[in-house]
């Protein structure tokens, strides 16, 4: 079922990238990158099965770094709404020329 | 490795679930509506990766992901009081979306490619009575010990940071 499993983690990592291309609310967005890091993790356990429990290791990997840049993310974005009163990406253009 | 018929039907209902539910969740307008399909995105993720063999990952993505981490986006959005969909649309505009159209496309094709290549074969499962944890603690605590370390100093620098950055200044 390894072929399966990265064709799913392919589909829904592509979910993922026009998510964040196609969306402006930042909240969103860092919930489509989420989705993009599972993907990755999808086919990794996928991989896992064929090489061993290595990439069971990454996930976790994975897994850690995705916490602690949620929680980055979401500081930065509270932050942001006490600036600017809105988490829409169009508002926020203060490094536009 | 041959599988049976419930476990392949079990697999395909797994995936096109969590397909389908993400698919839903970049379309919803409404933050909460759209967390709540991207949970049920990562529920099935794991009951995928309790199939191919990694239960301890699958426990760890229900606890981890769907209860830590989306708790804490829908906590945002609740605190920030954004759970109405906006007066405005917030997808971008025609440019974006064709980007996205060939972006998508070229990832796509670049799968498929993958997909054709010739892939080993498959390890044998586990032997029954042996413990899920044992083979991923092997080598976490072996060969990727300096990562896990680096990964604590990692995870104290998000506290640190995420308290630094939230708090208000006075």
């Amino acid at each position: 079922m390894v072929p399966e499993a990265l064709f799913f983690s392919a589909i829904l990592f592509v979910i993922g990238v026009v998510g964040v291309l196609t969306r402006r609310n930042a909240i969103i967005i860092f919930m489509c990158v989420e989705l993009m890091l599972n993907a990755v993790n999808l086919s990794f356990i996928g991989f896992s099965r064929l090489y061993g429990a290595g990439g069971q290791v990454f996930v976790i990997f994975v897994m850690s770094v995705a916490a602690a840049e949620a929680a980055v993310g979401l500081a930065i974005i509270i932050a942001i709404f006490r600036h600017h009163e809105t988490v829409d990406l169009k508002n926020i253009n203060l490094l536009k020329g | 490795m041959s599988y049976g018929f419930v476990y392949q039907f079990l697999f395909y209902l797994f995936g096109v679930t969590a397909v389908a539910s993400a698919a839903i969740f970049v379309t919803r307008r409404n933050p909460v509506a759209a967390a709540l399909w991207l949970v049920n995105t990562m529920f099935c993720i794991a009951a995928l990766y309790i199939m191919m063999d990694a239960q301890f990952v699958g426990a760890i993505q229900v606890l981890v992901y769907a209860g830590a981490i989306m708790v804490v986006f829908l906590f945002v959005v609740m605190l920030l009081n954004l759970g109405l969909p906006p007066s405005v649309a917030d997808i971008k505009g025609k440019g974006a979306r064709i980007v996205a159209l060939l972006a998508g496309l070229v990832m796509l094709a670049e799968v498929l490619v993958i997909a054709r290549q010739k892939l080993p074969a498959e390890l044998e499962w586990l032997p029954r009575g042996t413990s899920v944890t044992a083979p991923i603690t092997e080598p976490l605590f072996r060969a990727y010990l300096l990562p896990f370390e680096i990964t604590s100093v990692l995870l104290l620098v998000a506290i640190v940071g995420a308290v630094v950055l939230a708090k208000k200044r006075s």
